[in-house]
């Protein structure tokens, strides 16, 4: 059996999980990572997108989150999420119209048009996207 | 006839004001469900985020932040939290009793104390009692957000940055149950390493991005995360205190009722037998 590791993940309106993982997928700054028992301290900013968390058992679960960050140490990982939901609560449709809607604002780029924040909420449509899309592939196989 | 009527008037006003305080006392009490309930959501995240705080500053860095720096103590700045609404028994001035002691410590040693104040008690405690204060903020309401917090932390950290205070404390009350509040002073900045044998040895992190960009932006949310932490715990003590004070007071309230009611109806009764008495007496006389 995998070796596990003791993992939580927080966000700043609730406790998400808590519980031994043998891995985790998460989206870090500077591109994907996957962590497992026995990884050297890391610290490191999380971009908006999926956390794919395997359990102890192999049984695997996903998360969205809109940012935060991840800590680790040999004995245990830190998740401080900005928001967290449990992916299957999240809506297709709801992020499908909230990327469409930001890329309409991008390109009409009216004068009083905040340019970065119309940015970062097409990034975090699209990374909602990015989680559905796992899921389904996820349940595909 | 009319005896007692001045006692009759004291009672129907004392019975008004029980009216008041057990409706505040049932108004406080379903608030601090949900006070509580907010307090308890937002827990787990202070706590981990104290627990990565805790842990970092254990750490051997290459590149140490000026969070992280302990500095000779010129000025030292508390964020002090308190209520907006009186009426919550010696909540806010226990707060501000601790407060006031733990500045005095460095004032005796002749370092200048500013303040941050959170709340309009202390917005108006301070105002007489004096007190440098460079920020305020006041009526945040029942479910305060972290956006409302962050101007006047900002003006706390800015003033660290910048080399102007060289601690920076938080000050207000801990949640022990329903009928106790203690008040906390605790040491934000610069940052504490938590006692762990385990990681006494050399070690350092692995920064991604680079260590500067990603402190930065970890320490300030750590701030703001335990100074919100803070203010919602606060809220939870305040209507639980204030449940409390009105449950006194209404208590009070009917003791008093009880001991007017049976100095008017002793009044009453020896009316009535003086009366008696009277007839019997001129009766007799007849």
């Amino acid at each position: 059996m995998a070796m596990t590791v003791h993992c939580d993940i927080v966000s700043a309106e609730d406790s998400i999980f808590s519980g031994l993982v043998e891995m985790i997928v998460a989206a870090g700054s500077e591109g994907d990572v996957g962590i497992g028992y026995g990884h050297a301290p890391l610290l490191t900013a999380l971009k908006p997108g999926p956390i794919r968390v395997i359990k102890q058992g192999g049984e695997e679960e996903i998360y969205y989150i809109s940012g935060g960050y991840l800590e680790v140490q040999p004995s245990v990982m830190i998740v401080l999420a900005d928001t967290a939901v449990r992916a299957e609560d999240l809506d297709e449709a709801k992020a499908l119209q909230a990327k469409k809607d930001a890329e309409a604002a991008l390109s009409t780029q009216s004068s009083e048009l905040d340019y970065s924040l119309a940015t970062a909420q097409l990034a975090e449509a699209a990374a909602q996207l990015r989680t559905l899309q796992a899921i389904r592939k996820n349940l595909g196989h | 006839m009319a005896v007692g009527k001045e006692i009759r008037t004291q009672i129907a006003s004392i019975k008004g004001t029980q009216k008041i305080t057990s409706a505040m006392e049932m108004v406080a009490a379903s608030k601090m469900r949900k006070a509580q309930d907010r307090m308890e959501t937002g827990k787990p995240y202070a706590q981990r985020m104290r627990a990565v705080v805790g842990h970092l500053a254990n750490a051997n860095p290459e590149y140490k932040h000026m969070y992280m720096v302990e500095r000779e103590a010129k000025r030292v700045g508390y964020i002090i939290v308190s209520s907006d609404r009186g009426l919550c028994g010696g909540l806010n001035i226990n707060v501000f009793k601790k407060a006031i002691l733990s500045s005095k410590e460095w004032a005796d040693k002749g370092v200048a104390v500013d303040l941050a104040l959170i709340g309009a008690k202390a917005s108006g405690f301070f105002k007489s009692v004096g007190g440098n204060v460079v920020a305020r903020i006041r009526d945040l309401g029942e479910a305060p957000s972290i956006a409302d917090l962050i101007g006047s932390v900002k003006v706390m950290l800015d003033a660290y940055s910048d080399g102007k205070i060289d601690r920076l404390y938080l000050v207000g009350n801990e949640f022990v149950n329903t009928m106790v509040q203690k008040p906390f002073v605790s040491q934000l900045l610069p940052l504490e390493p938590e006692e762990n044998e385990e990681l006494k040895h050399h070690w350092d992190y692995i920064y991604e991005p680079d260590a500067e960009e990603l402190l930065d932006g970890l320490l300030t949310r750590y701030v703001e995360s335990q100074v919100y932490q803070a203010v919602v715990e606060n809220a939870a003590c305040e209507q639980a205190a204030r449940m409390i004070a009105m449950k006194n007071a209404t208590d009070n309230a009917g003791d008093l009722i009880e001991g007017l009611q049976l100095v008017y109806n002793k009044a009453r009764q020896a009316a009535i037998t003086q009366e008696l008495s009277e007839i019997v007496g001129g009766a007799a006389a007849v």
